[in-house]
């Protein structure tokens, strides 16, 4: 794979949903570029050795499945840019 | 009266329980040194003195900590406090919970008073990333403190936190640590709850402590550490004293000292205090042993591709739905998530957003993010293999002592390479801490040198011991800042 190249910035920001100007474009092609260059030394590694794993971390027993409190809808709503009612208050966006 | 911000947690603790000072007293020194002082360093985003005030005039002395105040890394939640990561998308956002780190050391008497200021998300390592202001280094103001606990670092440096609270996920407890010579604990993964951490990427992420010396690491260790029914990923591997062990002698313990972490590239400086440490070690009756972990020059890659695989992950929930910032006059839902998105994440987090959504993305996840998983366990195998040979592994903490501010800010692969020493030790899951070795002469500065040193995962009582048999026989850690005005 040629290093960095497949790389379309503006296609992959509007999958993150950010909107980036034309230079800040510009830039990241060029500095994620570098980066993923950078970053192929992963394909030379022998991974013969290596088994999948599913998860990168060995995990603990989980807890008891039980009914617990939380925050309540008071506290889980401070935070709101707009709530009404228990509710949190979004532009309309369905036509 | 002497300078109270002068002093440790252990040397305050005495004093607080001889009646020598009071917790608020304690409280207002810290309060003085952070209006003279932080003008210029801006370690601080945010401070509520009266709330701690209120603590500290009911501080119970004979908890482990009673009474001594702790500055904690914007990235935290402390209830009712802001919690901005640094970010203007969480400008105006107050935490409406208490991480567990900051329920337990309320427990042990401990007093929050304040945030301190970041790269934005913990995303890197100089503090410039900061959407408020850029932290300084108290040692030469030109320079950054490292990061991404940039505030924290330069708090406790000045004197103006006795200890705080960081997070390393990459080595931003341990960098910034040794370029303002101070000491920096990153425990190994699951051994202090992430639970009200605000997350960057969930499978290194950890919080540790900045203080002074190595007692008061292990005593704020002691207070934080242990299972949380709130993080799945805590361990219930026992909790030790650690400062009833620190004192064991060193003697005929092996050391290892890393190969590939003294090739080129290292200032002389660095090199210098490195092999001065080594020198020490053995005067101390350590053996020395040259070790090898193959795979280091990986390990930056690695990092990159699975910190920010999980970071484009877990900014998605900043949408401007629930908390932080909403973009006003959207045409339609994508417009209201990408406009919001676009006006609340800095440079950084967006280029890391854009990288790690890049490797997780279809015909490209297997050649990235599933070798670069692969690659982590070879990582992982070569401190297996170290460890069967050795009791704990010595480095620098970083190639370089503190550079200049807007130095690297243009090329983010050269301020990655920053933390080329300090990554694997996250990737591994591993325990590892930065104690104070040295200076290096800049001009009329003088800039501290770290000396890191790598335990097994929950080793974190040897790793303790040896780094504080290296301190208790040097005069590093007792050098502070002149700090001007």
């Amino acid at each position: 794979m040629s290093a960095g190249s497949e790389l379309d910035v503006a296609y992959v920001a509007r999958l993150a949903r950010l909107r980036l100007s034309a230079e800040e474009t510009e830039l990241f092609q060029k500095q994620l570029g570098d980066i993923l260059r950078y970053a192929q030394q992963v394909q030379q590694v022998d991974l013969s050795s290596v088994e999948e794993k599913v998860e990168a971390i060995e995990f603990a027993e989980l807890r008891e499945d039980k009914s617990a409190t939380g925050l309540g809808a008071e506290a889980a709503l401070a935070n709101a840019p707009r709530q009404s009612r228990n509710l949190f208050i979004v532009p309309k966006v369905m036509e | 009266m002497s300078d109270l911000t002068a002093f440790g947690v252990a040397a305050l603790r005495e004093k607080l329980r001889a009646g020598e000072v009071s917790a608020p007293e304690i409280l207002h020194a810290i309060e003085a040194k952070i209006e003279k002082f932080d003008p210029e360093i801006g370690a601080y985003l945010s401070r509520d003195f009266s709330a701690a005030l209120k603590e500290a005039e009911k501080a119970d002395l004979a908890l482990p900590l009673g009474g001594i105040p702790v500055a904690i890394k914007d990235l935290i939640s402390v209830a009712g406090q802001p919690c901005t990561a640094g970010s203007k998308i969480l400008r105006g956002y107050r935490a409406p919970y208490d991480a567990t780190v900051i329920a337990r050391l309320r427990a042990a008497g401990a007093i929050p008073f304040g945030k301190t200021n970041l790269d934005e998300f913990a995303m890197g390592s100089s503090g410039e990333n900061s959407s408020v202001r850029p932290t300084r280094n108290p040692w030469s103001p030109e320079r950054v403190p490292g990061g991404s606990s940039s505030g924290s670092a330069a708090a406790v440096a000045s004197g103006m936190a006795i200890a705080a609270l960081g997070s390393d996920t990459g080595g931003s407890i341990r960098q910034p640590a040794a370029m303002c010579g101070v000491v920096g604990l990153k425990p190994s993964y699951g051994r202090v709850s992430r639970y009200g951490l605000i997350a960057f990427s969930s499978s290194l992420d950890q919080v540790g402590p900045l203080t002074r010396s190595v007692r008061d690491a292990a005593l704020f260790l002691g207070a934080i550490a242990g299972p949380d029914p709130r993080d799945s990923t805590s361990s219930k591997n026992p909790v030790a004293d650690y400062a009833a062990d620190l004192g064991r002698e060193i003697k005929g313990m092996r050391l290892g000292l890393v190969k590939e972490y003294l090739a080129d590239g290292i200032d002389p400086a660095v090199r210098t205090s490195v092999s001065n440490a080594v020198t020490q070690f053995r005067s101390l009756g350590a053996e020395i042993v040259e070790v090898s972990l193959p795979h280091t020059k990986e390990a930056i890659s690695v990092y990159y591709l699975l910190a920010t695989a999980e970071a484009s992950a877990n900014l998605a929930r900043f949408d401007g739905v629930r908390y932080g910032w909403r973009a006003e006059k959207a045409t339609d839902v994508t417009d209201f998530y990408e406009r919001t998105r676009s006006e609340g994440f800095g440079a950084e987090v967006k280029r890391r957003i854009i990288l790690g959504t890049y490797v997780l993305s279809a015909g490209y996840y297997e050649a990235y993010y599933r070798r670069a998983q692969k690659v982590r366990q070879l990582i992982a195998r070569d401190f297996t293999q170290a460890f069967a040979q050795v009791d704990a592994l010595i480095s620098p903490t970083t190639p370089t002592p503190a550079f200049k501010l807007g130095e690297r800010i243009a090329d983010p692969l050269q301020m990655y390479l920053a933390d080329v020493f300090t990554i694997a030790a996250n990737l591994a899951g591993i325990c590892a801490i930065s104690v104070p070795c040295g200076f290096a002469v800049e001009g009329e500065s003088e800039l501290p040198i770290g000396l890191q040193i790598i335990a097994p995962a929950f080793a974190e009582a040897r790793l303790l011991q040896v780094a504080n048999a290296y301190e208790q026989s040097t005069e590093w850690h007792k050098k502070r800042p002149r700090l001007s005005r």
